[in-house]
């Protein structure tokens, strides 16, 4: 029974670890559906949820019963694939609860789901095809632009829905995924670096020395840049520059306002700074103990928003207060270093390009995620895996935590 | 370099270690700061969130007379109210309540309109419900969630059209009081006092409302208990005792010809306190209370006898022979007269004066009088040629002097100020003209340009009683009543005015009839002569114990009632008589005049006196 289940699981731990995670998660949104005003919606979550869980783990097994060379197989395919439905999304998406004005959704029959979910697998899986076969690690920027333009085109597509929070978890595989690849952390900061700058344009003269960190940096490296590679990180870091004007213009006035509102959420506390500050408030009066299971007061008196889906972390910070969050932390750090120990006894490049994929994304999530109910990074629709409502969401994680453990197997 | 050999993917694994402990261990110290912290800050927060302030409503001070009797006080009301819910589910608990609470269509239709424009707050549905209405709904409690039933203390006033005027009445504070400085301590749906003493000294009888914590959603909407917690107590308003009898105004009440409009004013003489201030016809202010009924005050407002105007410091009518005795006072005051001395001109009915002749009221003539003889008989012609001594415009100043320009003074929040003319300019303003010497013959005889209230008649009996001074009406007891004015005469002219008083009292006199078993009457009678219809009736009473100075001045106005002394004095005379028996200990009695022992045929042993 316990052989079955270990060849099932194929890392006990790792299951053990997400499996604990789900169940965490239901309880919660079991709890958020305790409102004083209860909404049939939000009440019943927590059952639907359970069931995905269910249908998450036949998923689960269905990916572990292919073997890992397929995987590598339909790397090329499934991301071909994840870009038409992107693109499609565009044409025929449709918004949902939480995301209402997001075309992110694609419904086919009865059944929903956000075709980024499946791109993010896609892309990582062909960022592990490609990079895997390399045996050494890239060397000059150059060899970074093919796989940047791998993850740029998904990213893009993801862009135009307008889904930022997915936007970021791509940007997350890029990254994690070239580190794994051997990159030169220098490299990746120069990869990272039109990004940087783009965010530091909202102050000139923390960009302009910002500029001047660049140059220097690409100075002391000027041994080891071919000169085009130099000038493209100039030229890349200006147009950032450059395009963040249009940019800032071309947000919605949503993204806009949560971005000012990140800064100061006292500008806009009855508009765009209210879930901020409500998020903080609940988790606030938390305190290191917490209120009680499904007695949190911001929660049960609806000035949380979200709190079965984005912001499921501000009731576990009200409910079960430091310690809860604290808890959670640790649970979620488990399962990442669980990935990380995976990641360094890969079988093969693939595997463990694969794994640290799914790791960026995870990372991304809880970071963005958890930091946006705290403050720490501007609110953007991005959900907690394995802990937010949201079925496909969580039948795709499991997934995902299925296609790392598959890749883990000798073939 | 291979990638993929194991120190490479180890040294990785260690920076993907510390990426994992960076990250996490970010979050971790944000969720410390906030969480442990600052959590007393955001825990302060939330209960703020959580918990908004209602408040409760103090009781009311209770309005006292001088006796102890209660004028205004609390009783318990039911305010039945709605919690906040959505419009349709308003709507049926509405017409669920429809029965017991006898809702009409429209009236439901204005609370729907209510619950839309104020949908986070409780709708008030009856702030004033039967009790049977509200034992019916308490029976059925579990038909009727939301509905709330909260005991408040609710205005009576015993009473009733007795005290209307005096007391006036309590509703809820107007967008446009709150606006007014005096009441920006206040806040909506606070009960205040509108009119009468409940608006004079509403500051002293409102108390401090408390406070009590609902807790309520994010849209606003109260969830928690509706009863909640009392955080702060309310403090109950000050009792306020007033120098008003309540019997005597009852009594008034009772004695005052049924269906005239028109005013009853009674001071005590020792301190210009007001035992009485009467207005007819009355209304039931008890109506006011919780908000009065919209067609009851239609009624009220468009009924041409006017019930809700306070005449006895509002209403202003010509004094007429009542002002005699200011006539005669000034006259002494001056020295222009003396009290025996006779007017040049005996009186043969008439007077001539330039080229008109100026009737006296009577055709017949006095004759030659002296001042107590012309007061008693309010001979014209003596008038007439005293005024000429004085001379119109020290009349005027003298009059002014006297505060017949101004008002009184009480202690009220209305009061009309008296109208007489300051100079000239009067008469070229309202009429065009200037005035000859010959406007103060018809001023001396309290006719022409002047019109005054029923209270300051009253003030002025009362201060020729006190021997000159004239102190501002009170209405609250023991308060201080600074002296508004005073007349410097001499005992003997002081004497001379009251005998004049008293023998319009005696056989002969028009107050005879008026006269009273157990105590001696001074008085005068007005007939103002009324352009509009029939003339008004006044009459000026003081009266005490038989050998002693008056302890009560009434002044009686009944508007066409053509009669001073057959129609105003009577009221007068009953209620000075009503109030000295009662002080005096002698038994009240309804036949109280000469006049009603005439009418009863009861020996009257005083009027062979």
């Amino acid at each position: 029974m316990t052989d079955l289940f270990r060849r099932w699981a194929g890392d006990t731990q790792l299951v053990l670890g997400l499996a604990v995670l789900t169940l965490f998660g239901v309880a919660m949104i079991y709890s958020a559906g305790v409102l004083n005003d209860p909404s049939p919606v939000v009440q019943g979550a927590w059952v639907r949820q359970l069931a995905w869980f269910l249908i998450a783990l036949v998923g689960f097994s269905a990916v572990r019963t292919v073997k890992p060379r397929w995987l590598e197989w339909v790397a090329v395919p499934g991301y071909v694939l994840a870009l038409v439905l992107l693109a499609a999304t565009l044409v025929v998406g449709t918004g949902a609860g939480t995301a209402a004005g997001v075309q992110s959704f694609l419904q086919i029959g009865p059944l929903r789901f956000q075709p980024a979910e499946v791109a993010k697998i896609a892309t990582v899986l062909v960022l592990a095809r490609m990079l895997g076969v390399h045996e050494t690690a890239p060397a000059s920027l150059r060899e970074l632009v093919a796989p940047s333009a791998l993850v740029v085109l998904p990213l893009g597509l993801v862009v135009l829905q307008p889904d930022l929070g997915s936007a970021l978890a791509f940007v997350g595989i890029l990254f994690a995924v070239l580190f794994w690849a051997g990159t030169p952390l220098w490299m990746l900061a120069l990869l990272a670096s039109p990004g940087l700058g783009l965010i530091l344009t909202f102050d000139t003269r923390l960009w302009s020395v910002y500029m001047l960190v660049v140059v220097g940096l690409l100075y002391l490296l000027r041994y080891r840049l071919y000169l085009v590679e130099s000038v493209a990180v100039v030229l890349a870091n200006l147009a950032a520059g450059t395009i963040a004007l249009p940019l800032w213009s071309s947000l919605a006035d949503y993204q806009r306002n949560r971005i000012l509102v990140f800064l100061d959420p006292s500008v806009d506390p009855r508009g765009a700074g209210y879930q901020l500050i409500q998020s903080k408030v609940a988790i606030g009066s938390g305190g290191v103990f917490g209120k009680g299971f499904t007695a949190g007061s911001q929660k049960r008196l609806d000035f949380l928003p979200e709190q079965h889906t984005d912001f499921i972390f501000s009731v576990i910070g009200e409910e079960l207060g430091f310690v809860g969050t604290m808890l959670a932390l640790l649970a979620f750090a488990f399962v990442l270093r669980r990935l990380v120990r995976m990641a360094e006894n890969a079988p093969d490049p693939f595997a463990g390009l694969v794994i640290f994929g799914i790791f960026g994304t995870w990372l991304v999530h809880i970071f963005v995620n958890v930091g946006m109910t705290v403050g720490l990074v501007p609110i953007t629709g991005i959900p907690l895996p394995f802990v937010s409502y949201g079925g496909s969401f969580l039948l795709m994680s499991w997934i995902a935590a299925a296609v790392a453990i598959t890749a883990m197997e000798e073939d | 370099m291979n990638h993929d050999h194991p120190h490479e993917r180890r040294r990785r694994g260690r920076i993907g270690d510390g990426v994992i402990l960076a990250v996490l261990g970010l979050l971790g110290l944000a969720f410390f700061r906030v969480q442990v912290l600052g959590s007393d800050q955001w825990a302060l927060q939330a209960e703020s969130n959580r918990f908004r302030p209602l408040p409760v409503p103090a009781p009311r001070g209770t309005i006292y007379d001088r006796t102890g009797e209660i004028l205004a006080e609390n009783v318990p009301g039911y305010e039945v109210t709605v919690l906040p819910a959505p419009l349709d589910s308003m709507r049926a608990t509405l017409d669920r309540l429809r029965p017991y609470l006898d809702l009409s269509d429209q009236r439901i239709e204005s609370l729907m309109g209510t619950a839309r424009r104020y949908f986070r707050q409780p709708l008030l549905v009856d702030s004033d419900a039967r009790f049977e209405a509200v034992s019916a709904l308490e029976e059925r409690r579990p038909l009727f969630p939301g509905v709330f039933i909260e005991m408040r203390p609710k205005r009576h006033y015993p009473a009733r059209g007795a005290t209307a005027h005096v007391l006036g009445y309590v509703g809820e504070i107007t967008g446009e009081e709150l606006e007014r400085e005096e009441y920006t301590e206040y806040e909506p749906r606070m009960i205040v006092g509108k009119e009468g003493v409940e608006r004079q000294y509403e500051s002293a009888l409102q108390g401090t409302q408390g406070l009590r914590n609902v807790e309520v959603d994010a849209v606003g909407r109260i969830v928690g208990s509706f009863r909640g917690d009392l955080d702060t107590p309310a403090e109950p308003g000050a009792d306020v005792t007033l120098n008003l009898d309540l019997a005597l105004m009852q009594w008034i009440h009772r004695v005052f010809p049924d269906s005239m409009k028109g005013a009853v004013v009674a001071l005590d003489v020792d301190d210009g306190g007001v035992l009485a201030l009467y207005s007819s016809p009355t209304f039931d202010p008890n109506a006011f209370v919780g908000g009065i009924e919209p067609g009851e005050w239609r009624a009220l407002n468009g009924d041409p006898a006017q019930p809700l105007y306070n005449r006895p410091v509002l209403g202003v009518y010509p004094p007429a022979s009542t002002f005699k005795l200011v006539t005669a006072a000034i006259g002494l005051e001056l020295g222009l007269v003396t009290p025996e001395e006779h007017m040049p001109q005996r009186c043969t009915g008439a007077y001539r004066f330039g080229n008109r002749v100026y009737r006296c009221w009577d055709r017949a003539g006095h004759g030659s009088l002296d001042l107590a003889g012309a007061l008693a008989n309010s001979c014209d012609v003596y008038f007439y040629q005293l005024g000429l001594r004085i001379g119109l415009q020290r009349l005027l100043d003298e009059a002014g002097r006297l505060g017949f320009r101004d008002s009184c003074g009480i202690d009220h929040p209305s009061e009309s100020s008296g109208i007489f003319p300051a100079d000239d300019s009067f008469w070229e303003r309202r009429w065009g003209y200037t005035p000859t010497e010959g406007e103060v013959l018809s001023l001396a005889i309290g006719q022409g340009a002047n019109s005054q209230t029923p209270l300051r008649v009253a003030q002025l009996y009362a201060a020729v009683a006190r021997g000159g001074d004239a102190p501002a009406p009170r209405l609250l007891r023991r308060a201080e009543a600074p002296v508004s004015w005073r007349l410097d005469l001499t005992p003997e002219s002081l004497e001379a005015l009251m005998d004049g008083l008293a023998a319009v009292m005696a056989p002969g006199g028009t107050g005879y009839l008026s006269t009273l078993e157990h105590f001696q009457t001074w008085g005068k009678s007005g007939t103002g002569q009324n352009p509009l219809g029939l003339d008004h009736a006044l009459f000026a009473l003081l009266a005490g114990p038989p050998g002693q100075r008056p302890e009560i001045a009434v002044v009686a106005v009944v508007e066409h009632g053509e009669s001073g002394s057959q129609v105003a004095a009577p009221v007068a005379a009953k209620a000075a008589d009503y109030y000295l028996r009662r002080k005096h200990g002698i038994a009240t009695d309804s036949i109280q005049t000469l006049r009603d022992h005439y009418r009863v045929g009861r020996p009257a042993p005083w009027a062979a006196r």
